[in-house]
């Protein structure tokens, strides 16, 4: 299978793809890095289709020889999942083969849970960790019970669910940036009930989010860690987003 | 084109006071919370919630695909009932309309009940300019009137207000009364606006209310509404005008009951709103009481040229408001930083095909697209993508800001060359990563003070996710 590793964890956080791979290849599967940039996301959300369709064909093309493509981001995964189809509608050359590639493309923990039939994962965690459910992988690919359930499995791990989990951190992509007042004041309710948890550790499935939480609750100096969920399920043990 | 009240291109600088302004978060803190669980629980005891939105859906579209034709048969039922029908191509021809139909009713004292038609054609403003009392009755529209503020929320015109604010303005306004009353239970400020208003329902000339639904089979027109207020204000005067816009049209009596059973949930959370009224045609001969005439204005105001467009999904909008209820950034900045009459989510999309995009271009833009609007819309209208629709039409027509437009540029450049892309961001990244040795993460970073100046940013290893890959297959 092709992993999209997703630009973010490319570029800010490798430690997350790495603990993608170990969880794919402990899972069965033989795993792939093809040469990758982007999903497009950031194009398609500003309004410029030219791009974002440039950048799809791109990724099809890469990724179309493996039997899945997998990635560790709820955001990324939905964007190929359920909006690529829309940049291909009419188009009668592409519109199948995007169908298809939507059709064996999943965010990573839903893939490990539904496809590969993952019910367990071999690692510990010693401490309670709380959990956002990132909005596009919530509402776009119904991602909610899989993390927990893989969580539920990691020895020494409690979970202390979060209070109003699903509503969004304030991240959305250049949106954080475009508007960053706004953004702030969402983003410090969500630092406040994750301060509110107890839980030293912050975890989600997609990077953007987890930055943008991170990066707050470091600036309020609240002492919750923040990771990925994948770097926990794997039993990966760098240092926490933004720490050394 | 000039429109009334339009302070959506200021929406940042709106933005920046309302996230600054103490009572307006305290007041918008129960949105988030109190109306958000409601809506949940009472959904939850309905097990065929999901099945009546798709229903709600259908209905809603099939009265689009054939809405000139419910519309003729609307006007005909309506005037067989002895009603009178009048259509308004634009806000002006709607306010004309009501100021004849005033004038011809020698009207001095205008009631109004909720009406979001009258809010958009600003008919408030244009009575009195012509001297013409308007008097709102619904509690929260007559707070906002006298404030001189727009509502901020669709269903609940003062929801950015506190109990304090109002009572002061109680105090400020209703100067006959003791100065030493009590005011501060809701109760008592109810009584209070019940006393007030119930004079000026008696002595008005004429009662404007809007239209929640029109029945196409019965020429009926219907409110929906938990004061009482709608009812008196239709039948006591001698006139009653109904304001409302093409796509309120449905067909049957059958379609609004299924209508009214998704909408009292997803705006309140009761099953049912406390009163829901309709009204055909005027008093009839043994009718105990209602007006003598009854005139519906029907507004289009841009609507049509949304029928056949990419927007044309927002007409099905029953206007509950539960997409800005659910909605993160209209919880942090209430309605009026919108800069119109239609916030959050559905104003998002609604606005800027009334008003102009040029007018109303950060609408759009001010969303996480977290999705949550469309999660709950009980007509499941695709809020998230009408919104990114309104991005494309900015992107084309060049209107979106120029450091969007370059950084964008700039970035899609890079990703369509992935050679090129792994080049740049692997000097990139190991400049940052090598910079960020020393505490993992950044308080300031140069062109990201959008970002360093709320959060701190994480320092990237010094080698991509790529390059590391790759020496790892290679030393395999």
């Amino acid at each position: 299978m092709g992993l999209f590793v997703t630009c973010l964890v490319d570029l800010i956080r490798p430690a997350v793809g790495f603990a993608a791979v170990k969880l794919l290849e402990d899972a069965g599967c033989t795993v792939e890095v093809p040469t990758q940039t982007c999903c497009g996301q950031p194009a398609f959300n500003s309004g410029d289709r030219k791009t974002t369709r440039e950048i799809a064909e791109q990724v099809i093309v890469a990724f179309e020889p493996y039997d899945y493509v997998v990635a560790p981001s709820g955001s990324c995964a939905g964007m190929i999942k359920t909006h690529y189809p829309e940049l291909f509608a009419g188009d009668a050359a592409w519109a199948p083969r995007v169908e298809t590639f939507c059709g064996k493309t999943y965010e990573l923990v839903s893939f490990l849970v539904d496809v590969m039939r993952v019910s367990k994962v071999a690692a510990a965690f010693d401490g309670t960790v709380t959990y956002h459910d990132s909005c596009s992988g919530l509402r776009e690919l119904g991602i909610k019970a899989q993390p927990r359930k893989l969580l539920a499995s990691v020895q020494g791990l409690t979970l202390k669910e979060l209070y109003d989990s699903d509503v969004c951190c304030g991240f959305g992509g250049t949106f954080c940036v475009k508007y960053p007042d706004i953004s702030n004041t969402i983003v410090t309710k969500k630092a406040e009930h994750i301060a509110e948890t107890g839980a030293g550790t912050l975890l989600a499935g997609d990077l953007g989010c987890l930055m943008n939480m991170a990066g707050k609750l470091q600036r309020l100096g609240k002492k919750v860690s923040a990771r990925h969920v994948a770097e926990v399920l794997a039993g990966i043990d760098e240092p926490a987003i933004g720490e050394r | 084109m000039s429109v009334a009240h339009l302070t959506s291109p200021a929406f940042k600088e709106n933005a920046k006071g309302a996230l600054a302004d103490v009572q307006l978060q305290s007041a918008m803190h129960g949105v988030e919370t109190g109306v958000v669980d409601r809506r949940r629980a009472t959904v939850a005891k309905l097990p065929e919630f999901e099945a009546l939105r798709d229903s709600a859906r259908d209905i809603k579209n099939h009265t689009l695909a054939h809405l000139d034709l419910y519309l003729e048969q609307f006007e005909q039922r309506c005037i067989a009932a002895g009603g009178n029908v009048h259509y308004a191509v634009t806000a002006d021809e709607a306010r004309a309309k009501v100021l004849e139909i005033c004038r011809k009713a020698d009207a001095k004292l205008v009631t109004k009940g909720k009406s979001m038609i009258g809010e958009e054609i600003a008919i408030n403003d244009f009575l009195e300019a012509n001297g013409i009392a308007p008097v709102e009755t619904d509690l929260g529209e007559y707070l906002v009137q006298i404030r001189h503020e727009l509502p901020s929320h669709i269903i609940m015109p003062a929801v950015h207000l506190t109990q304090e604010q109002i009572e002061a303005d109680f105090r400020r306004v209703h100067t006959h009364l003791p100065a030493d009353r009590q005011l501060i239970e809701p109760q008592t400020l109810l009584t209070e606006a019940r006393v007030i208003l119930r004079d000026r329902f008696l002595s008005a000339d004429v009662g404007i209310t809007g239209a929640n639904f029109l029945i196409a089979e019965t020429g009926t027109s219907i409110i929906v509404t938990n004061e009482g207020n709608g009812d008196l204000t239709q039948t006591l005067p001698r006139v009653h005008i109904v304001l409302a816009s093409i796509e309120k049209v449905v067909p049957t009596l059958e379609d609004v009951s299924q209508l009214l059973r998704v909408l009292a949930r997803s705006a309140t959370a009761q099953e049912m709103s406390v009163y829901t009224t309709f009204s055909t045609g005027p008093r009839r001969e043994g009718d105990p009481d209602g007006p003598n005439e009854y005139h519906v204005i029907i507004l289009d105001n841009g609507r049509t040229a949304m029928l056949g467009g990419q927007f044309r999904d927002m007409l099905r909008c029953i206007r509950c408001g539960a997409c800005m209820n659910h909605c993160p950034v209209y919880a942090a900045v209430g309605g009026h930083t919108y800069g119109w009459v239609y916030p959050g989510p559905m104003g998002a999309v609604l606005t800027p095909s009334i008003v102009g995009i040029e007018n109303a271009g950060h609408l759009p833009n001010a969303s996480t697209f977290c999705g949550r609007c469309e999660e709950v819309c009980p007509v499941r209208i695709p809020l998230p993508k009408l919104m990114r629709h309104w991005r494309e039409r900015e992107f084309e027509r060049h209107l979106s800001p120029a450091t969007v437009r370059t950084g964008l540029a700039a970035w899609g450049f890079l990703a369509t060359r992935p050679k090129l892309y792994a080049v740049a961001m692997s000097l990139f990244v190991f400049a940052l990563g090598l910079m960020g040795k020393l505490f993992g993460r950044f308080r300031w970073l140069p062109l990201a003070g959008g970002w360093t100046r709320h959060r701190d940013f994480p320092a990237p290893d010094v080698q991509t996710f790529q390059a590391q890959w790759k020496r790892r297959v290679r030393t395999q």
